[in-house]
């Protein structure tokens, strides 16, 4: 049995490990060891095409996850004072979310967002006449990656922190309440605090999330190149070991991330909360 | 304060036919009742009984559905909880776990505008730790804590306030026995020392009858009976009452003559007992059924004839045998088998209790004054 864990785990982390070896590879070849270097890293820390797209996936990945943060945190919180089948319903709906495969969300919100930016945009320019010109004000490029990536972060974010809320103790928000603290100052003074570790690690998820996603973005990038968006259209021309080098800083900034958002809520969830 | 102030000026709490309904379920069904102001009035009850429920009508986490609830003469109703003069002791504390000792303390007096200064805050939680008996214990974290520390710190976090009431929902339910012990005693003198007025809501009985002035007795929503511990011991209003507060042998009949001072009745077995009613107590006259209560204590027992010298006093005398013996420290508690009523409880005091043991035949006595004449609900 010990043996055939084993394998799984060859087969699983294998294809992976080589990756991460061949690009520290000094040769050209991703069959042939020649000896270590950091030479493909370089290569690509100069390579403009890459810069741009890490950069274009930086800020995707930071607006993503921080809307989705506020407006998720917001979310979950509202949903805990919905009681009965409605709450049940809306639960159900954010799981379902999660398990949408990419393509199908990628399609729905490509063609959800092209209506809707066409409606935004007529209102816009009609409000604001500044903003006509040549380009639409909301286009794809950024604004429906941003768009799309939100949506489904929202989801993360919302299960993420709902599951802390529920295991913290009512009677503290009453305790503030009693002891002449309004609404606002219990939600900063206490609720919050209690909450916090949840919502960074749901940024820290969505921030992940978007940063390696490659299926949505494909559908909604219009005419921007995010890092997975990048590293796609290079192997079509071959899998070089610059490649390598790029897919293994992502591996390694997307480990640190779940690292630490693991960290957050075990560190939230370890403190003896009952008194 | 205001224009329907309070009717008399010593009352700091009162209801005025308050009822809050839960869906169908009215968890408080036209409750009335005032509470003196610097008093230790409880709450006692079965789980459900509307008691936890109307503290939190009190404390502003439940608006009544009909009804008004009064703070010092000024109606409550839908003023929120962060705008009462009250404060409350959490079941299980609910104490800040991000905070340490000192910052849940100084919590209430830092939500008040304007801020006092950090002089006068740190100030107010040394007196406040010195007076719930924690100094020193300003930096520790909560959850570092035993029950019985978390406890007073949760006493503190209160009373640091100077409410006008305090309430306490079951405080002392997570202690253990010693320890609950000692934290009565100290919420009573600690109590007489601060002279707020204490709420306390609790399943208790002994603790109720022990810490309070006043104690309020519910059932499904209602108040029963209101009144001091020995009143609610000497005078129960009824069955549930006598046996909620201390216990009793209850037996039911059907009442075959009743007049102003007291009522006869027929039990099942046939038997024909009389009693007068309690104090103040309702009358059972044109009531079909009712039940005659006897305390343990209040019942004699003897070896040998069924009439020595000095027992014609005891106008109820039966024969049993002992079944059971329970040591009480300075009581001794016997369960004695009848044919007459099944089992009777009697209690005596270590000095007087014979050598009686399980299996031992006795006769039984008691005077007819001794027992209640009460309505069998």
């Amino acid at each position: 049995m010990r043996g055939y864990a084993a394998l799984i785990y060859v087969f699983l982390y294998a294809p992976i490990l080589l990756i991460v070896v061949f690009s520290f590879n000094s040769g050209f070849s991703a069959s042939d060891f020649k000896g270590v270097s950091f030479k493909w890293y370089a290569k690509a820390a100069t390579n403009t095409f890459v810069i741009d797209a890490v950069v274009n996936s930086l800020i995707v990945a930071a607006s993503s996850a921080t809307l989705a943060t506020v407006f998720g945190t917001m979310a979950a919180l509202a949903l805990q004072r919905v009681k009965g089948w409605v709450r049940t319903v809306f639960d159900g709906l954010i799981y379902v979310a999660i398990m949408v495969p990419g393509i199908v969300i990628g399609i729905s919100t490509l063609i959800a967002l092209v209506s809707v930016f066409g409606l935004l945009n007529t209102a816009l320019v009609a409000l604001i006449p500044a903003l006509a010109g040549p380009e639409p004000p909301l286009a794809l490029g950024f604004a429906s990656l941003i768009a799309a990536h939100t949506l489904f972060n929202l989801a993360l974010v919302i299960v993420i922190v709902r599951a802390r809320i529920a295991g913290m103790d009512r009677s503290l928000i009453e305790a503030s309440a009693d002891l002449y603290a309004t609404p606002w100052r219990t939600f900063r003074q206490v609720t919050l605090p209690q909450i916090l570790p949840a919502v960074l690690a749901g940024f820290l998820l969505g921030f992940t999330f978007s940063l390696d996603d490659f299926v949505i973005a494909f559908f909604v990038a219009g005419s921007k190149t995010t890092l997975p968006i990048f590293v796609f259209s290079s192997i079509r021309r071959g899998v070089t070991p610059e490649i390598n080098a790029i897919g293994t800083v992502v591996l390694a900034v997307s480990l640190i991330l779940l690292f630490g958002s693991q960290l957050l809520l075990r560190r939230g969830h370890g403190r003896p909360r009952r008194a | 304060m205001t224009a329907h102030g309070a009717a008399n000026g010593t009352a700091d709490i009162e209801f005025i036919d308050v009822s809050k309904h839960f869906g169908a379920i009215a968890a408080v069904d036209h409750v009335d009742f005032a509470i003196a102001r610097g008093s230790f009035m409880s709450f006692l009850g079965p789980s459900g009984c509307g008691k936890t429920t109307s503290l939190r009508l009190i404390a502003g986490f439940e608006q009544p559905t009909t009804g008004d609830v009064r703070i010092a003469g000024t109606s409550m109703v839908g003023v929120p909880a962060y705008r009462r003069p009250v404060n409350m002791v959490f079941q299980h504390y609910a104490l800040f776990p991000h905070f340490n000792v000192a910052d849940n303390i100084a919590y209430g007096l830092r939500q008040r505008r304007p801020r006092p200064d950090r002089a006068e805050i740190a100030r107010q939680v040394d007196a406040t730790l010195d007076l719930v008996r924690l100094p020193g214990f300003h930096a520790r974290r909560v959850w570092e804590l035993s029950g019985g520390q978390q406890q007073r710190v949760a006493l503190a976090r209160a009373l640091i306030n100077r409410p006008t009431v305090l309430l306490l929902d079951e405080p002392l339910a997570a202690l253990d026995r010693k320890l609950r012990r000692d934290m009565q005693i100290e919420l009573q003198n600690l109590q007489r020392e601060v002279g707020i007025t204490f709420v306390l809501v609790t399943h208790d009985q002994e603790e109720a009858l022990s810490m309070s002035d006043t104690i309020a007795i519910m059932r499904d929503g209602r108040v029963i009976q209101i009144g001091s511990p020995r009143t609610l011991y000497d005078a129960p209003a009824n069955r549930y009452v006598a046996g909620f507060v201390g216990e009793s042998n209850f037996f039911p009949g059907e009442v075959v003559a009743a007049d102003e001072r007291g009522a006869t009745l027929k039990t099942a077995a046939g038997v024909v007992l009389s009693a007068p009613y309690p104090p103040g107590g309702a009358t059972l006259v044109g009531t079909a059924r009712g039940v005659i209560a006897v305390r343990p204590e209040m019942v004699a027992m003897w070896v040998g004839p069924d009439d020595p010298d000095g027992a014609a006093e005891f106008s109820c005398r039966l024969g049993g045998r002992v079944h059971n013996r329970i040591y009480l420290g300075d009581q001794t508690e016997y369960s004695v088998a009848t044919d007459q009523f099944g089992d009777v409880l009697v209690r005596a005091a270590k000095a007087s209790a014979l050598e009686i043991g399980p299996g031992q035949e006795v006769r039984l006595g008691w005077r007819q004054a001794s027992g209640l004449a009460l309505v069998d609900s």
